[in-house]
């Protein structure tokens, strides 16, 4: 095979004010080959690729195109490159069908639908995209909607194709899909360019990869001459162990007991259906699932934060040794019965913490009620703060910087430090690493495990399965608001959680809603 | 590098980009630069528009605003004023509850404060009218305050139309009672009420007669400010307002939230309305607000919701306001003159907030290539 370079980056530098995002990369992606760009969260992949995209424009260096400077303004522009980026945030149309989607904003020649489905049906079968053209985007599962954002970039005539983290809302079988089309679509010359922080992936996908570590650029290697560790140490830049400590659950006693939880949304739609399980003390209970199957409602029911529509929830409370239903009680409610319930949600920003307020009153927000006076009191606050800041290594200025000037790992661990402080009974953590570097990872993994070992039960929404099959004690796997199995952490693969993932209680149905519903596996 | 082909290579002029934080000197010299640059363009506009001597127009505009003890008084009393109202919409504010019904609930905190004068002038002994005045007047601007927020709180309507409408309901009921007790009857003037017995009016200290209207402002003001920033109900408000999925998550109560912020807001506005009743005018038009109640909104957000940071702003808008209508009278121009002035200046205020938290960055190829 002839590899010519399809891109050159030179010397590429960006700042976002006093962050400097990009410094000084330059790497080269040829056609016919498959290119990983591997680093940490906050690395500067995504920032490097949308300039490529023309979402950004570097402050120096030059991106060249055969050869040739190319100045890229706009997405518009890196189409004209041949260049077409599938981001982690699909931009569909809800109510369009796949093909209206894939045609849309082309302004060339006169819509034809008809025409430009033969076309997609074409560039479909000859990299072998499984794909319904005609399915509205809101009936289809992530990996479907990924394929249409793939055949889109690919009708617009992409030769050069950007996946910013393609698998990260994907089970492993449909993982396995989407890199045999890939490596179809590099046989027949296209250069592609994956945003990852996964090495298995990175070895099994690959021809080279090039890594970043702190927006620089530190090196390429061929796949064929890498593995974790040397990855792992160009990614990090020392050498450290990737092993999560399991300990046995020790002192195991019920803790809270869900029975028959139902929820439904605003809109009537069944979110939660008959949902039972009990977690323990002294273990860590996984739950996976495809993102959106009601993980969170889930958790928000739990903490107070959703209607039940049947169903109880029992907390026993290891003080007293009484019995609580938690059902139809607002979170004040369920602190003042005595249940020491930390939640961890997933956004964070959002509903953990409040973006503008300093970290100090951020870690009031747990404890300002306490005490009669009117006033509030910082001295309590602003001591936790400081033991949080030292104890988990926050990067911050001070304990007064607004929390949302923190990078996402050191939001998360101002979240997750405050929510252990509170001595939980209970701790429901949802994708607690989501953006956090490799470090601050197993720090959280550790603090977890350190959680379980003195007696909490531990609730842990994730989406790494190989995190959740060496982290977790049991595995609830969820899939369209219903349980599809509860399987032992320590015997179970990810292909049995794949499979459970996306099974979805289809085949015993009652209502027949989603009889319409294919099954994906 | 140079090939004529890049010439097709378009560079984007002008970079806009976040700034790191500001130390807050830089930032106040930005205001300043803008208030200065905002009078160079004035000036322009003047001498292009009337052929005056722009210098003689702002040393006339200076002169309106702070030239006699008189006006120095009648200044400090219109700041007081508005900055009362925009204290009474402060705490709504911050909880992200737009309420821009400031002018409908002064005004029915200043029409509770009229009745009972009127009602009660001859038949209440003077303290106890006095007090009844007082309760009148922040009872019915909390009330007039609460009923959108109860809407809000139950049904989620929108507190913006909710309030703006309920201002005219105000006006019209003020209309109404003004043609009701107008002296002479049917004058549609209320007139200066118990001018001879004084019953209900706010005492004078000494002779100054704007002096406690002045003070009760003030002790508002840090009132306010420590509410906001040290009390419970006040982090609460903060919280209520940045998120409210936050505030549900660790047990606010939002809806009583909303409620209790938005009468304590009535309650202020109509302070606000028994110092221009009872303190002030001694009468009631449907002018007794006179806008306040939306230049307040302005004062507040300037100041970014800072009591403290409140008095500066509310103290510019009043000085521009009252030079603006002296340069009017002295010129001999058209009032709009004085508008366009006030908004020319205001304009560029609030434009300076923008190069506060931005910073425009300017680049050539050529620039970059010879680095």
């Amino acid at each position: 095979m002839n590899k010519t370079p399809a891109i050159e980056l030179r010397h590429i530098t960006k700042r976002f004010g006093q962050i400097v995002a990009n410094k000084n990369v330059s790497l080269t992606v040829y056609n016919h080959e498959i290119l990983s760009i591997l680093g940490e969260n906050g690395s500067g992949k995504t920032t490097l690729m949308n300039m490529i995209s023309g979402i950004y424009h570097p402050d120096e260096g030059d991106i060249m195109i055969e050869g040739k400077p190319a100045s890229i303004h706009s997405p518009r522009d890196a189409y004209r490159y041949k260049i077409g980026m599938i981001h982690q945030h699909f931009k569909l149309v809800d109510v369009f069908s796949a093909a209206e989607n894939i045609v849309l904003g082309i302004e060339e020649g006169k819509y034809d639908l008809k025409a430009a489905t033969k076309v997609i049906r074409e560039t479909c079968d000859k990299y072998g995209f499984e794909i319904d053209l005609s399915k509205k985007i809101y009936q289809m599962s992530v990996s479907e909607k990924q394929t249409v954002e793939i055949v889109k970039t690919l009708y617009r005539g992409a030769d050069i194709l950007i996946l910013d983290e393609p698998t990260a809302v994907l089970t492993p079988q449909e993982i396995r899909k989407l890199f045999a089309v890939l490596r179809r679509m590099r046989d027949d010359g296209k250069a592609i360019i994956i945003i990852t922080h996964k090495l298995g992936e990175v070895l099994e996908i690959s021809d080279r990869v090039s890594v970043l570590r702190k927006g620089e650029y530190i090196g390429t290697i061929d796949t064929k001459d890498a593995n974790e560790s040397i990855l792992t140490e160009m990614m990090v830049g020392q050498k450290i162990s990737l092993n999560i400590e399991r300990t046995e659950p020790k002192n195991v006693e019920k803790r809270l007991v869900l029975t028959n939880v139902s929820v439904n949304s605003v809109d009537g739609r069944a979110i939660l259906k008959n949902v039972n399980f009990t977690a323990y003390a002294g273990e860590i209970l996984g739950i996976a699932g495809i993102s959106g199957s009601g993980q969170k409602e889930l958790l928000e029911s739990i903490a107070g934060l959703q209607q039940l529509k049947s169903g109880s929830i029992i907390y026993h409370n290891p003080a007293t040794g009484q019995e609580e239903d938690l059902r139809d009680k607002s979170p004040l409610q369920i602190k003042n019965l005595g249940v020491r319930l930390s939640f961890v949600p997933e956004d964070r920003l959002g509903m953990g913490l409040v973006g503008s307020m300093s970290i100090i009153d951020n870690m009031m927000l747990r404890s300002y009620r306490e005490g009669k006076s009117a006033f509030v009191r910082r001295k309590e606050p602003h001591d936790l703060a400081d033991r949080i800041i030292e104890d988990l290594q926050v990067v911050t200025p001070d304990a007064q910087t607004p929390v949302r000037k923190l990078s996402g790992g050191n939001v998360q661990k101002v979240l997750v430090g405050r929510e252990i402080a509170a001595s939980p009974t209970v701790l429901m953590v949802a994708y607690p690493v989501r953006g956090l570097d490799i470090n601050s990872s197993y720090l959280i993994y550790n603090l977890l495990t350190e959680q379980k070992e003195n007696g909490v039960a531990v609730v842990f929404v994730g989406e790494d399965l190989d995190v959740l099959t060496e982290l977790c004690d049991r595995i609830l796997v969820i899939s369209g608001g219903r349980i599809t199995g509860i399987v032992d952490g320590r015997s179970t693969s990810k292909e049995e959680i794949g499979l459970l993932m996306t099974k979805a209680g289809r085949h015993h149905n009652e209502e027949g809603k989603e009889g319409n519903d294919e099954e994906t596996v | 590098m140079k090939k004529p082909s890049e010439k097709a290579v378009h560079e984007q002029l002008v970079q806009i980009s976040k700034r790191a934080n500001l130390p807050a000197w830089q930032s106040w010299l930005i205001r300043i630069l803008a208030v200065l640059a905002s009078l160079v363009v004035c000036a322009v506009i003047i001498v292009l528009f009337t052929g005056d001597n722009p210098f003689a127009i702002y040393a006339t505009m200076f002169k309106g605003a702070v030239g006699t003890s008189r006006r120095i008084w009648s200044l400090l009393q219109g700041v007081a004023m508005l900055l009362c109202v925009s204290l009474a919409v402060t705490p709504a504010f911050k909880m992200r509850f737009w309420n821009i019904g400031a002018e409908g609930q002064v005004l029915m905190g200043g029409l509770a404060t009229a009745s009972c004068m009127i009602l009660f002038g001859n038949s209440m002994p003077p303290a106890l009218l006095l007090l009844l005045v007082i309760a009148a007047s922040i009872v019915a601007g909390a009330i007039w305050a609460v009923i959108p927020a109860i809407f809000k709180a139950i049904w989620n309507t929108n507190e913006t139309l909710f309030t703006l409408m309920m201002n005219y309901i105000a006006m019209q009921i003020v209309s109404y009672f003004t043609y009701i007790w107008s002296v002479p009857k049917g004058s549609g003037k209320i007139g200066v009420i118990n001018a001879a017995s004084q019953a209900g009016w706010l005492p004078t200290i000494g002779k100054y007669n704007y002096l406690l209207n002045i003070l009760i402002v003030a002790a508002l003001t840090i009132g306010i400010y420590i509410y906001l920033r040290y009390s419970k109900h006040g982090y609460e408000i903060a919280v209520v307002g940045e998120s409210e999925n936050t505030a549900k998550y660790i047990g606010i109560n939002v809806k009583k939230v909303i409620i209790r912020t938005m009468i304590l807001s009535g309650a202020l506005c109509g302070v606000a309305g028994l110092l221009l009743v009872a303190g002030t005018d001694h009468t009631i038009t449907r002018d007794t607000a006179g806008g306040r109640g939306f230049t307040a909104i302005m004062v507040s957000w300037l100041a970014k919701f800072n009591p403290l940071y409140m008095v500066v702003t509310a103290f510019l808008l009043v000085f521009m306001q009252k030079g603006a209508t002296e340069i009017s009278t002295v010129f001999g121009l058209n009032d709009s003159f004085s508008d366009i002035i006030t908004g020319i200046i205001i304009f560029f205020i609030i434009g300076s907030e923008f190069f506060i938290n931005y910073t425009l960055k300017f680049r050539s190829r050529k620039g970059a290539e010879a680095k």
